[in-house]
């Protein structure tokens, strides 16, 4: 039973960083805009948190720094892909090189010195109950905010009319230019938001998950996180559970590492990424479900006309 | 009583062309008003400056007698001025509702909505049911959601841009009372058409546009259409030639008993089509869009495999098999309905694009063109099939859609084809380019070969065809021989009356929206 438990809540935790970065291109997908550069808007995320940390601000502010982080380089990404309307899968793919290359220099220093970790909270009545208290109620803040995200994401896709305009931005932005709406001014916010979100995904693995600064610390997250919006065919549901089976499958393989399964390490490591991408592409057959949530846009710069 | 709309002397002009020319017109309140012209007229630019989606170099626009000075498409919706496009802005991933709602200020109330929806369709007529997804409905379906979109906000004036292109007979005359009814409670329509007979049937007054200038206004209900159209067209309209002709022993293109899945949830899947073709015919496939018309062409050009060899037939020979390529070998010639990007190149020459398919009068030798043979090939085909071109370098995209059909009919024809495929042969071409275009395909048909036509145009069809199927929802009717049918039979068989009523709405079912 103590296993299960223990399993059980390190998947929950593997699986934050993933969902909160695929949360996050989930709405820039639904907007049209590709952006490839998770991975490195992750590691900016992750370093700028341990940098903030050590310049001795609290936990809460290094956070927040992470994020912002996150979004600051997405924008970099939303000049280029936006305004300028160059390639998006070149200019996420620089973006995510530049990641890589911005948050080793920020870094330096840091690498390898323990962090503080945000702790888990308790919560008053709840976290004492036997097993499920363990079970639901004794995580660090950042789960918690993910599941939020979660709801809120969903929300506002389907019942806001904010959230149907950037459905509708994705599917065909020629029309919604010609309803009146702007276009590239809400693709920015989608983009920024997917930022934002990669960032605090790149901060819980250097601030809570693994507590300290390594070089390509993210080992790509980022990566599974925009294969998990793609197998998800584009839906949150699908997204959280993706992350949720990436992450029982990274703990199942290390708890077999442990226990010296007779399986070279290497073909362990390697089941997570595999059983994730068979069971979404088995889950997204049916192509005529999958043909109502795929932003028909995706990744096609828009030039307003006239 | 103050005009509702009065354009004075609008003029404007594009690098090149002159789209409109010191134009005025006025229309009342409660005036049906048709702005008539062939493609290229100008109706569009007239229609947009009107809206505000682009603005007049000269002249000035007044709206129940006062001068709209800045203008833009936010003025016109103050004013009371709507507009249902031609291609419609509608989201096809979310329901009929929400694409109202995308439209509409404020907060949103999806039920209240809806409700208000189904009041004024009903109302008016136009039966829509605001929670089917748009990508469920047909393209009639679509207008009807765009004209209540429209309608919900209560328009002073309403501008219709070819509404009935895409409608059955039998819809336009639905349409036609909608129209009429809107007309009686006061609001004018600017109705935009190159249909003689609609406009003499529907409105009050006519504005005849030709290159660009008022040629003339007249009531239309007391003009012939003769007199409509050489105001409209600057001529006489070119009477076609058809002869009698012998038919071949056997068909020499068959299809039979041909079943096929739609590729995406958008497309019509076929259902058991069987049509011959024989030699000295022209065998015309009516219907309204997206009735697997793009489908067929697929499956008989090549473009599609289809899943047996004997479900396309070509002089005796299975082909169902072959791809396009294969098939054009064995003498099936096939014109695309997209002219650029499938029936030509844009950007390459007229040369190169004669060679795509050209390439089988020995323009390729050991894998190497023979660029010579292809300018020779090209400028034979401009000369013959008078496409204006500065020659056979001219880039594709730098023709004109009618110019640029009559050279891919004509490269395709110079192929020497024993059948010939066309989709919508004369989809943007003009009135002369289009005469062109038909009397070449009687032509060739007299000549002996096999010549199928899909058309949306019923009259075109009625002009040029021996026989005519109708396709209906993926499912093709009996043929007709043209002498014996009429316009209200085909329309009929186009509605698929009787046969595919219950078949709307169902295809939602089975999306699995669980996990």
């Amino acid at each position: 039973m103590d296993l299960f438990v223990s399993i059980f809540t390190a998947t929950i935790i593997a699986a934050t960083p993933l969902i909160l970065a695929a949360l996050g291109e989930l709405i820039v997908e639904k907007s049209g805009v590709l952006n490839l550069g998770i991975e490195g808007m992750m590691l900016i995320g992750a370093a700028f948190g341990v940098w903030a940390h050590f310049a001795g601000l609290p936990m809460f502010l290094a956070v927040v720094i992470a994020v912002l982080a996150g979004m600051a380089s997405s924008l970099l990404f939303g000049v280029l892909a936006l305004t300028f309307m160059t390639n998006q899968y070149a200019a996420g793919l620089a973006l995510a090189i530049f990641g890589a290359g911005v948050s080793a220099f920020i870094g330096r220093g840091f690498g390898s010195t323990p962090v503080e970790a945000i702790q888990p909270i308790d919560i008053p009545g709840l976290s004492n109950i036997p097993v499920i208290g363990e079970m639901f109620f004794h995580y660090d803040p950042l789960v918690y905010f993910s599941f939020v995200m979660f709801g809120a994401v969903s929300w506002f896709l389907y019942q806001t009319k904010a959230g149907l305009t950037l459905r509708a931005i994705g599917e065909s932005p020629d029309s919604a230019h010609a309803i009146g709406f702007h276009v590239i001014r809400i693709r920015y916010l989608a983009v920024m938001f997917g930022g934002g979100m990669a960032g605090l995904g790149g901060a819980y693995l250097s601030l809570v998950y693994t507590p300290l600064w390594v070089e390509n610390m993210t080992a790509g997250r980022g990566w599974i996180a925009l294969a998990l919006v793609v197998f998800s065919a584009w839906r949150p549901k699908r997204v959280v559970l993706g992350a949720w089976l990436f992450g029982g499958m990274t703990i199942l393989q290390l708890q077999g590492q442990a226990m010296g399964l007779a399986i070279p390490s290497e073909v362990l490591s390697s089941l997570p990424y595999l059983a994730t991408i068979i069971v979404l592409v088995l889950i997204s057959q049916n192509r005529q479900a999958m043909a109502l949530d795929f932003p028909v846009s995706l990744a096609q710069p828009f030039r307003p006309k006239g | 009583m103050a005009p509702r709309l009065e354009l004075r002397g609008i003029s404007k002009s594009y690098p090149g062309v002159i789209a409109n020319d010191n134009i005025s017109l006025s229309v009342l309140p409660g005036e049906i008003h048709a702005v008539l012209g062939e493609n290229g007229a100008g109706k569009s630019t007239l229609m947009k400056i009107i809206y505000g989606a682009t603005h007049a170099d000269e002249g000035e626009i007044r709206c129940d007698g006062k001068l709209v000075p800045e203008h833009g498409p936010a003025v016109s919706r103050e004013l009371g001025i709507e507009m249902v496009y031609q291609h419609f802005a509608l989201f096809e991933s979310i329901s009929v509702v929400e694409n109202i709602a995308l439209s509409m200020p404020g907060k949103m109330d999806l039920d209240g909505l809806a409700l208000r929806v189904r009041e004024v369709s009903e109302r008016y007529g136009l039966p829509i049911d605001p929670d089917r997804l748009v990508l469920t409905l047909s393209v009639g379906e679509r207008q009807r959601v765009e004209i209540v979109r429209c309608l919900l906000r209560e328009p002073k004036l309403l501008i219709l841009d070819e509404p009935t292109s895409v409608l059955t007979p039998q819809a336009v005359q639905k349409l036609f009372e909608t129209l009429r009814q809107l007309s009686d409670e006061g609001c004018s329509i600017l109705y935009i058409s190159h249909k003689l007979d609609e406009v003499r049937d529907l409105c009050q007054t006519a504005t005849v546009l030709r290159n660009g200038q008022v040629t003339g206004e007249t009531d239309p209900r007391k003009a012939t259409s003769a007199e409509l159209a050489r105001m409209m067209v600057g001529s006489d309209l070119p009477e076609m030639m058809v002869e009698s002709s012998e038919l071949s022993n056997a068909p020499i293109l068959s299809v039979s008993n041909l079943t096929l899945e739609a590729e995406s949830v958008t497309g019509t899947s076929l259902k058991s089509i069987s049509l011959e073709a024989y030699g000295g015919e022209i065998v015309g496939i009516a219907g309204v869009s997206g009735n697997g018309q793009g489908e067929l062409a697929a499956a008989i050009s090549g473009e599609r495999i289809t899943n047996a060899a004997e479900d396309v037939v070509l002089e005796g020979r299975p082909i169902g098999h072959l791809d396009a390529g294969k098939r054009r070998d064995l003498g099936l010639g096939f014109v695309p309905e997209e002219r650029l990007g499938r029936g030509a190149v844009p950007p390459y020459e007229l040369s190169e694009n004669a060679l795509l398919t050209a390439h089988r009068k020995g323009m390729v030798k050991h894998g190497m063109a023979n660029r010579k043979k292809a300018r020779e090939f090209a400028s034979h085909v401009i000369d013959k099939y008078k496409v204006k071109a500065n020659g056979p370098e001219a880039k594709a995209h730098g023709l004109s859609g009618g110019n640029l059909q009559k050279f891919i009919v004509g490269r395709e024809i110079e192929l020497d084809p024993r059948a010939l495929l066309i989709s919508q042969p004369t989809w943007g071409v003009d009135v002369g380019a289009a005469a062109h275009v038909r009397q070449t395909l009687i032509d060739i048909s007299r000549s002996g070969q096999a010549v199928i036509v899909i058309s949306e145009e019923l009259e075109e069809l009625f002009e040029i065809c021996d026989r005519i199927y109708v396709i209906c929802h993926g499912k093709l009717s009996q043929s007709l021989n043209r002498a014996e049918t009429n316009v209200e039979e085909v329309g009929l068989l186009m509605t698929g009356i009787g046969s595919q009523t219950n078949d709307s709405g169902s295809t939602t079912e089975g999306f699995d929206y669980a996990v």
